[in-house]
């Protein structure tokens, strides 16, 4: 990360361009900004008016211009990538490096983390006003936001899991920032060892990857042209994309990892907004879309795994989504069922990829708008509970409709971003992908149906719960109205009608990019009315019990989970932690403990030894030439006797000796 | 003429005199006097010694001697009376008091 600054060297720069290029080749400064701002409110936060949110805010907001920066001259420069790096350090023949690759998809996750982590800053000063650790909760915004442009930005692979893996702490502290609660720190601590289960296989993917190549190279693209030359073992290839796909499955939170996400809404509101909804779950989804070669060109079973994998993602946690009371919780499924029509949608290949991206992008915007609103209705009502909301849109009319304009997206109204983007993923589906386009249509149905059962919910009827709810400051609702209006308008980036301006951007080299199709785009209206009309009808007349509950055994199979917790719990933690706590506890308890104590009976032995050294031969050296002297000294007193004649006699004996002495010599 | 080692015993006998004097006496003032003795003895082997060798210097320093004991014997005798005062005798015996 720190090495990021030494990219001022830019050694290895292969300017593709001759045009003005000055925020392409300074792409990096967009990771660099928010990295200072962390160290500057880590320092010195605390000291500054406004409690240190001003420097991310002021970071992350001129790192959205710059980004904005880079996709301008990106598309200036008719769509050329960019890269370049310097060397970091090197193992045998193995170049480490820390680059920046700015290609399309770059650019545009570039301004997705960007404007979703402005937001999201912004709207914090507001949700976290007063908060103890509020100084702290800025530092660890800015550095997963710091961290998440890192992953974006890297131009290998090992770079990509350093930013990987800052996220996941960052997303473990803001999960577990009020950790005086035991369930939130155990939800912080869910949330990383189960991402971290994904993590493993992913860096064994890398590590396949990389062996692959035969050590020469860890850099995306030269990999990705290496796999696409036929260069690399096709057994090898797919092998580490299954690998890598594990770091999907358990970063974007896909079946059978995706237990962790709901838990995590137990964090912060804002942190669910810009971490569990629009960037770091996304973050699975890139790394499929930035090593697309290698899964392309892997066998085919990989795909239809990811295919899968997606697909029962999407579908499954959508039904989960449908008895949710709280209302974070509703928005995490339904995150997780989204981020599945992303994985699922890429099986399909480079037009699903494209798909899946557009996507992303829209999703980060409503999704991240239906949070930061959630965040705004908890924080005027003080719950999370959807049974004692009700009737908010009177007291909090910006709220309910930039929470509206959210929601539609979600369901697929057009003209809203979600309509467009799903209607790419339904075109791309459409096109011998018979079961994919099923479930995709039934999960429209199915998320029309629970966003309109979550607006009712907590919109419509009477006010349920207790207090008087109010509408958020200003610095609340100011991102939400920002974010209502990008989810108003950056649906038709992708849009057929205006030409795809967003696969013509971002895809250069694949202008096959999906257009509308007309019994699609009726299809998928039908379905999204079908779903709203229904959660409509049912929520209409809604007094005090959940119609959804009379859904009986299906409602309780709901309710837990398919238990999935429950297998996890008794079937892989109990038997792998018991035993292993057993073991750790007999461990501390003898051998620790036996070592400690040895050490304490060992030091207690030798003290014992100097002591009687110091006692018997030391005390007694000193002691002994004292008494010696006194013994002398009785001796020799004798010769005082007092007596000055005595000593007169002395002396005339002594001079007569000294004569005798002298006369003889 | 008087000859010479005819006077030097003369002078031995009497520093002889003095040394017995000072060591078996116990009367301060005695042990005084017999010092004066023995620096009197001295002046005469002085005296001789410069007859003998027709030398002047010999006289001068019994001169010095002289004053010299003059000296002396007044500092004696003022320490002897302070410790009559003090100790009411003058018997050297019993002035140890600077014994172990």
């Amino acid at each position: 990360m720190v090495a990021a600054i030494l990219l001022q060297g830019e050694e290895a720069a292969e300017h593709v361009a001759a045009a003005p290029n000055w925020f392409v080749e300074n792409a990096w400064l967009v990771v660099l900004l928010p990295m200072i701002s962390a160290a500057l409110t880590l320092f010195v936060g605390k000291r500054t008016p406004g409690k240190g949110s001003v420097y991310g805010i002021a970071a992350v907001g001129a790192s959205l211009i710059l980004s904005l920066g880079v996709l301008w001259q990106f598309v200036q420069n008719g769509g050329a990538t960019y890269e370049s790096s310097v060397d970091w350090f090197q193992i045998g023949p193995l170049h480490m490096e820390v680059g920046q690759l700015v290609d399309g998809l770059t650019a545009v996750m570039m301004i997705v983390v960007t404007a979703v982590s402005l937001a999201v800053h912004v709207y914090s000063i507001g949700y976290m006003h007063g908060d103890q650790r509020f100084t702290w909760f800025f530092v660890v915004l800015s550095l997963f936001t710091a961290a998440m442009l890192n992953v974006v930005i890297a131009n290998n692979l090992f770079q990509l899991l350093v930013g990987w893996e800052i996220m996941g702490v960052c997303s473990y502290l803001l999960i577990g920032h009020w950790w005086e609660e035991h369930v939130n720190s155990s939800s912080a601590i869910k949330a990383f060892i189960t991402t971290r289960i994904g993590d493993v296989p992913f860096m064994f993917g890398i590590f396949v990857l990389v062996a692959a190549t035969g050590f020469e190279t860890t850099n995306i693209r030269e990999i990705g042209e290496l796999v696409a030359g036929g260069e690399l073992a096709v057994g090898l290839v797919s092998i580490s994309a299954l690998l890598l796909f594990g770091g999907t499955i358990g970063k974007s939170a896909q079946f059978p990892l995706h237990v962790w996400l709901p838990d995590a809404m137990a964090g912060p509101t804002p942190v669910s907004a810009l971490i569990h909804a629009a960037t770091m779950v996304a973050a699975g989804v890139y790394l499929v879309g930035r090593l697309f070669e290698i899964f392309v060109h892997a066998e085919a079973y990989v795909l239809q795994v990811v295919g899968v994998v997606g697909g029962i993602t999407m579908l499954g946690a959508g039904l989960l989504g449908l008895v949710q009371d709280d209302i974070k919780r509703v928005l995490a499924y339904s995150t997780v069922s989204q981020l599945g029509y992303m994985v699922a949608i890429m099986s399909i290949g480079p037009i699903g990829r494209d798909a899946a991206f557009f996507h992303l992008f829209t999703h980060a915007f409503f999704k991240a708008l239906l949070f930061l609103g959630s965040g705004s209705v908890i924080h005027a009502c003080h719950t999370n509970n959807m049974s004692e909301m009700g009737g908010l849109r009177k007291p909090m009319p910006v709220t309910f409709w930039t929470f509206l304009i959210g929601a539609g997206a979600l369901a697929g109204i057009p003209p809203l971003a979600g309509f467009w983007s799903k209607d790419e993923l339904l075109v791309g589906a459409s096109e011998g992908h018979e079961v994919l386009f099923v479930v995709m249509v039934l999960t429209a149905v199915v998320t029309a149906f629970y966003t309109t059962r979550m607006v009712m919910q907590t919109f419509f009827g009477a006010y349920r719960g207790h207090g008087h709810p109010h509408e958020s400051p200003l610095s609340m609702t100011g991102p939400l109205v920002a974010l209502a209006t990008a989810t108003l308008f950056v649906g038709w980036l992708g849009a057929g009608p205006v030409g795809a301006a967003f696969f013509d951007w971002v895809f250069f080299e694949e202008p096959e990019a999906v257009h509308l199709v007309a019994w699609v785009a009726t299809l998928s209206i039908g379905v999204a009315l079908l779903g709203v009309i229904a959660g409509f009808a049912v929520y209409r007349r809604w007094r005090d019990r959940d119609p959804i509950r009379s859904l009986g055994p299906v409602y309780t199979l709901l309710e837990n989970k398919y238990y999935l917790d429950d297998i996890y719990w008794k079937g892989i933690i109990r038997p792998i932690r018991d035993p292993i706590a057993a073991a750790v506890y007999w461990f501390d308890q003898n051998v620790l403990d036996g070592v400690v104590n040895g050490a304490a009976g060992v030091t207690k032995g030798s003290a014992k030894v100097v002591n009687a050294f110091d006692q018997k031969v030391i005390d007694g050296a000193v002691n002994g030439s004292a008494n010696l002297a006194g013994f002398t000294g009785g001796l020799l007193r004798y010769i005082q006797s007092g007596n000055v004649q005595r000593y007169a006699a002395f002396l005339f004996a002594g001079v007569v000796v000294l004569a005798i002495i002298f006369t003889r010599i | 003429m008087i000859r010479l080692p005819l006077v030097l015993t003369f002078s031995a006998v009497l520093f002889s005199t003095g040394v017995y004097g000072v060591l078996a006496r116990r009367n301060a003032v005695l042990v005084l006097m017999s010092i004066e003795l023995m620096l009197n003895a001295v002046n005469i082997n002085l005296v001789a010694f410069s007859q003998h060798l027709q030398q002047v210097t010999g006289q001068v320093f019994a001169l010095f001697v002289i004053a010299v004991a003059a000296a002396e014997v007044g500092i004696g005798l003022a320490i002897v009376i302070l410790i009559y005062r003090n100790r009411e005798t003058i018997n050297v015996d019993e002035v140890n008091l600077l014994k172990w």
